[in-house]
This record gives structure tokens, C-alpha cells and sequence, in this order.
């Protein structure tokens, strides 16, 4: 014998799509900027910036580097970085039609969240640095990859010091 | 023999989905199974379907560290009008303490009817029984609600079967890897994917309800946190201007997500409403502040910090008052994640290897319960006696895994491909 078991209670039928999401410009809240795709105010800071690979070999070919490294859980600029630094600097001042992303890295021995801001720190490290050396701060800005982006595979040594590293990416 | 009088009916909201593939094969790694109970899960009789919701039930139940589920396969059965009193000798017979029985309807709506019945075979009794009705491609739902009863009603705990899980889903070679964010039931499986993978995506978490994720995008090549709505895809960026802001959480009422915000190479937390508008500045101590989590009743935050010189722990109030350290162990404590239940801490404790620990949220000694080589990104089941991490095995892969709290085995999370940063849902309605 089956007793009856339900109450009535209406349903909610909720359908999720399966297939291919859209995705809408991300939507922001100040007036002033660019205007993005969708026609929509886009503020400055949001519009996504493209690489220069040819001003790119540039830069490393006249400065040497567009990477300066840094010791474990460290974000202080020893010698050779400030010396690095200065010669972008050199780079920047002599093409000023470009600017420059200052993108921190850590290595996989941290925990996500703090490479982060250890990245953020290392950025800001190097740009600071460059503002010292005259290039305006206006052309610089400052990101940071966490742990998201190694360039070495590896978990030793050697890898991890590649890894831990500010890169200076001239965009548009 | 009067069967006890049902307590409510659930009718269940699900995703509609197309998949009737089994759910997929998991392993439990590591610990001890205490007190198992075996417990028998024939089929159910009245629709073919009956057959797969036992097999996702007895798939439950064994991740749960706490059964040794017989059947489907290989034991008898019952007919329909049996399930509410089945032959208790034969089951005893066939070595079950405990047996789950029901059966699957279809409805005049085209809707499914679920019966779902647990039973002390031992004593010869009904135990608790509750009826569901869904949607029929939402079968799964409904033997995961009859799992989350049995699992409930016999080892006291809150239900948390009934969930889903999204995660970040990794593939290609770490120098150039794809991240996706992802979605999936806790078993395994309604799997797909909420992101194309042409942005960095990191640390997803699910709002209170289940109906949004705030997560951590890329845009302008800066770490941004945007809130995604789950059924309709439409996102949002959180704190426009440029601003780098990662690691975002919703506070338990849902109206308002705490972040992280580094400027000048200083890393604070801030807190704004879910629908943005001006952020709340909550820390400013020199120093990496990050990893915020609010306790559930949304008073505190518990957070991560090293502005003593190493990564430890501390707590807050909601609006940023009495900030104090609450992390003395050997090692660097980071990642902090607030109990459901409000009694427990979980994070990741950094000391050599990484590895997932729980300590008192009123302080005192830490519990670790891992012993992998980096497990990192803690997240709670909702009824605060599971952890979610991701396990990377020493020049390996990221893998999810689950823990138990008391020290049971741990259940590696069956995924597509390498899986990070996982959060878990609250238990669906």
C-alpha cells in the first residue's frame, strides 16, 4: 500500500543552458573613458591592451632585458636589476610612443592569492624604479600573474629563480 | 507495521541536462573507514531509470568514507508496493544493516515521482522515508536528496549530497596553460565548462544561493573580479577603473563581496555591495592582506596577512575593527575558509610541503589533514565535515580531492581534465 507522500508545492523549473555561454562586454560604472564594443562607456584601466613584439625586440636588444629577477619571497631590486631597470628607462625615454605594463610573476611555492600580491609587489618595485630613472608614470602600468604564468617548468631551483621575475611588456 | 508519517516533499529546481551517463568512477585514498555500515541499494522498481538512481545513491554513499553499499548489481529486489515494507529477513540474509528502497513514477506533467525509504534491517523497521518530485532529465537530483537522507539520518550530520561544485579546469603545459572555470553536480557529473579559457581564470566561489560565482578574471592583463550569474552566463565586472583585485567572496547574506585590492605594492581587503558601487576600505597594515572569508553569521572575517614578517592568520570584525592574529603554529598559515558551521577554520598551512589543516575559529590548536606535496585552496561541504582542495603532485598534475574532518579516507573528484580552486555549493533546494 503506497500512502500518498507529497505536498502540493509548485516547482521552480530553472533551465541552464549546455551549450556555448554568451558573454556580454563586462559591464563598469564610470562615465568618462573609451567606448567599448557594445557602444558602452569603458573606463581607463578596462580596455584591453595589445602587445608590440617588434618595439618588444627592441627593448631587449638595446637593453639588454625586459626581465629583472628577485630572491625567494623577496620584491627588493638588487644590482643587476637597477641596472637592467636603468637601461629600459634608457629605452623608454628615447621611444616615447609607447607604454610599458610592469608585470610581476612569482613561483609556485606560495599559495595563489599571496603571488599575487607578492607579484604586485615586485611590479611596483620595478616601476617605481622606473619613475626614478625619469619615465613618467603616466606610461607605466603595473599588473601581476601570480604564479599563473612560469616560464620555466620545474620544481627546483633553477626554475623557481626563472620564474620569480618582473617583466616590463611595452603595449599599446 | 505503520510506517512513519512522511515530513514534507521536496520538489526539486534542476538544471536540465541531456546527460544519462553514469556517474563517473572516484577513488578513496588514504584513512580509515569507521563503522561502515553496509547497506543494501537494489533498484528501484516502477520506471528503468529506477535502476540508475540506486547506483548514484550507492555511489554516494561510499564517498562518504561511511558505507559499504551493496547493490545494485548482484543483490535481489523488490516490487513497488514492497518498498515501504520490504522482506527485512532477506536482506538480513544478504549482509546489509541497512537498506534503501523507493520507486520512480512518471506523473501526468511529465514530471517524475521518487520515493525514497531508508530502513534498519537489523531492527526490521523504517527509518525515514520522503518523497521528491522533478524534472525527468533531474533524476539525478533525486537520488542524491534519498542519499543525503540516508547519509544524514544515520550519521547525524547535515546533508551536503545534493551540491554542486565549480572549480577551475586546467589543461595544456604550465608555461601556457588554459584555464576554464567549471561546473559539475558533486558527483562528478552535469560537467561543462562557464569560460572559453582565453582568459587566466582563478578561484571561483559560489554565492549563498548557488546562483552566482564571483571569481577572478583577467582584463587589460590585470587580475579583476567578476561575478557571473550561473544559468543566464552574463558577467560582470566588479570594481571597474583598472583596479587589481583578486580573491573575492560573497558575505553570507549574499549583498556584499570582500576582496583584495593591491595598489602601490601594498595588498588590502576591501568590501563592496554585490551589485558594485564604491568600495569599503577594511585593512591597511603594510603588508599582504588577502584570502578573506566571512563566518556565517557574516559578524567576522577571518584572513590571511603578513604583516608580521610571514603569512599568518587573522581575524576581524566585519567593518575592520580588532584585527588580530589567530594563527601561533610552526609554519605559515594562508587561505583561511569559515566553516558553514561556523566552529572551524580550514587553510593551508605551509611548513615544507603544503597542506590542508582545520583549527577552532575561538583558536587553538590546528588539525592537519593532509599529506600531500602542495594542497592549497580549501573549501568547505555545507555541512562542515568535508574539505575540497586541489592535491599538485610534485611535477605533476592539479587534482581535487575531498576530506573528511574526523580523518576518514579522502575522495579524489572525478574530472575531465587537471582541476584547481574549488569551491562548494551550499546544498541545493
Amino acid at each position: 500500500m503506497r500512502k500518498s507522500l507529497f505536498l502540493g508545492i509548485a516547482a521552480v523549473a530553472i533551465v541552464a543552458s549546455g551549450c556555448a555561454r554568451r558573454t556580454p562586454p563586462p559591464e563598469v560604472a564610470p562615465p568618462i573613458g573609451e567606448v567599448g564594443p557594445g557602444g558602452e562607456q569603458v573606463a581607463p584601466g578596462d580596455v584591453e591592451l595589445t602587445e608590440l613584439p617588434a618595439q618588444q625586440a627592441d627593448l631587449i636588444a638595446k637593453a639588454g632585458s625586459d626581465t629583472v629577477y628577485f630572491g625567494t619571497d623577496e620584491y627588493l631590486l638588487d644590482e643587476s636589476a637597477k641596472a637592467t631597470l636603468a637601461a629600459q628607462a634608457r629605452w623608454l625615454l628615447a621611444n616615447p610612443n609607447v607604454r610599458a605594463s610592469i608585470e610581476g610573476h612569482a613561483d609556485e611555492r606560495g599559495t595563489r592569492e599571496y603571488n599575487l600580491a607578492l607579484g604586485e609587489r615586485r611590479a611596483n618595485a620595478a616601476r617605481d624604479f622606473l619613475v626614478s630613472q625619469g619615465v613618467p608614470t603616466s606610461r607605466l602600468l603595473v599588473t601581476s600573474w601570480g604564479k599563473e604564468r612560469p616560464v620555466a617548468i620545474g620544481s627546483n631551483e633553477e626554475a623557481w629563480a626563472q620564474n620569480r621575475r618582473a617583466v616590463t611588456v611595452l603595449v599599446r | 507495521m505503520r510506517p512513519i508519517v512522511m515530513s514534507f516533499a521536496f520538489v526539486l529546481a534542476g538544471t536540465a541536462s541531456a546527460q544519462d551517463a553514469p556517474a563517473p568512477e572516484f577513488e578513496l585514498v588514504g584513512g580509515s573507514v569507521k563503522q561502515a555500515v553496509t547497506i543494501a541499494v537494489p533498484a528501484m522498481p516502477g520506471m528503468a531509470v529506477g535502476r540508475d538512481i540506486a547506483e548514484v545513491i550507492a555511489s554516494d554513499l561510499r564517498s562518504t568514507g561511511r558505507f559499504t553499499p551493496i547493490g545494485p548489481g548482484g543483490i535481489g529486489s523488490y516490487a513497488q508496493g514492497q518498498a515501504a515494507a520490504p522482506a527485512y529477513g532477506e536482506w538480513r540474509g544478504a549482509g546489509a544493516g541497512a537498506l534503501v528502497t523507493g520507486f520512480a513514477e512518471p506523473r501526468a506533467d511529465g514530471r517524475l515521482t521518487v520515493a525514497c525509504y531508508l530502513h534498519d534491517v537489523t531492527a526490521g523497521r523504517l527509518l525515514a522515508n520522503q518523497g521528491f518530485t522533478v524534472g525527468q532529465t533531474d533524476w539525478r537530483r533525486a537520488a542524491h536528496k534519498c542519499a543525503d537522507l540516508v547519509y544524514s539520518r544515520l550519521s547525524g550530520q547535515g546533508a551536503y549530497l545534493d551540491t554542486r561544485v565549480v572549480y577551475v579546469a586546467e589543461s595544456g603545459p604550465k608555461t601556457r596553460r588554459t584555464k576554464r572555470i567549471a561546473i559539475m553536480d558533486s558527483d562528478g557529473s552535469n560537467h561543462r565548462y562557464l569560460t572559453a579559457g582565453k582568459a587566466t581564470v582563478t578561484m571561483p566561489r559560489f554565492s549563498p544561493r548557488g546562483d552566482r560565482l564571483v571569481y577572478t578574471g583577467t582584463l587589460a592583463r590585470k587580475p579583476r573580479v567578476f561575478v557571473l550569474d550561473i544559468a543566464s552566463g552574463r558577467e560582470r565586472l566588479l570594481v571597474p577603473g583598472g583596479a587589481i583585485t583578486f580573491a573575492p567572496r560573497f558575505s553570507p547574506d549574499g549583498r556584499r563581496i570582500v576582496f583584495s585590492w593591491a595598489n602601490n605594492g601594498n595588498t588590502d581587503i576591501y568590501v563592496v555591495n554585490a551589485d558594485g558601487g564604491v568600495p569599503q576600505r577594511l585593512t591597511s597594515a603594510p603588508g599582504a592582506d588577502t584570502s578573506p572569508s566571512y563566518s556565517p553569521d557574516g559578524r567576522r572575517i577571518v584572513f590571511e596577512s603578513d604583516r608580521s614578517g610571514s603569512q599568518q592568520l587573522y581575524m576581524m570584525d566585519a567593518g575592520g575593527s580588532g584585527q588580530r592574529r589567530i594563527s601561533f603554529g610552526g609554519g605559515r598559515y594562508a587561505s583561511p575558509v569559515w566553516s558553514p558551521r561556523g566552529d572551524l577554520i580550514a587553510f593551508t598551512r605551509i611548513a615544507g610541503t603544503f597542506n590542508i589543516g582545520v583549527m577552532s575559529a575561538s583558536g587553538g590548536a590546528a588539525r592537519i589533514l593532509t599529506n600531500g606535496w602542495q594542497d592549497e585552496g580549501p573549501s568547505w561541504a555545507p555541512n562542515g565535515q568535508f574539505v575540497m582542495f586541489n592535491r599538485i603532485a610534485r611535477g605533476g598534475g592539479s587534482t581535487l580531492y575531498a576530506v573528511p574532518i574526523d580523518g576518514g579516507p579522502a575522495r579524489r573528484m572525478p574530472t575531465p581534465q587537471d582541476g584547481s580552486d574549488p569551491s562548494w555549493s551550499p546544498l541545493q533546494s
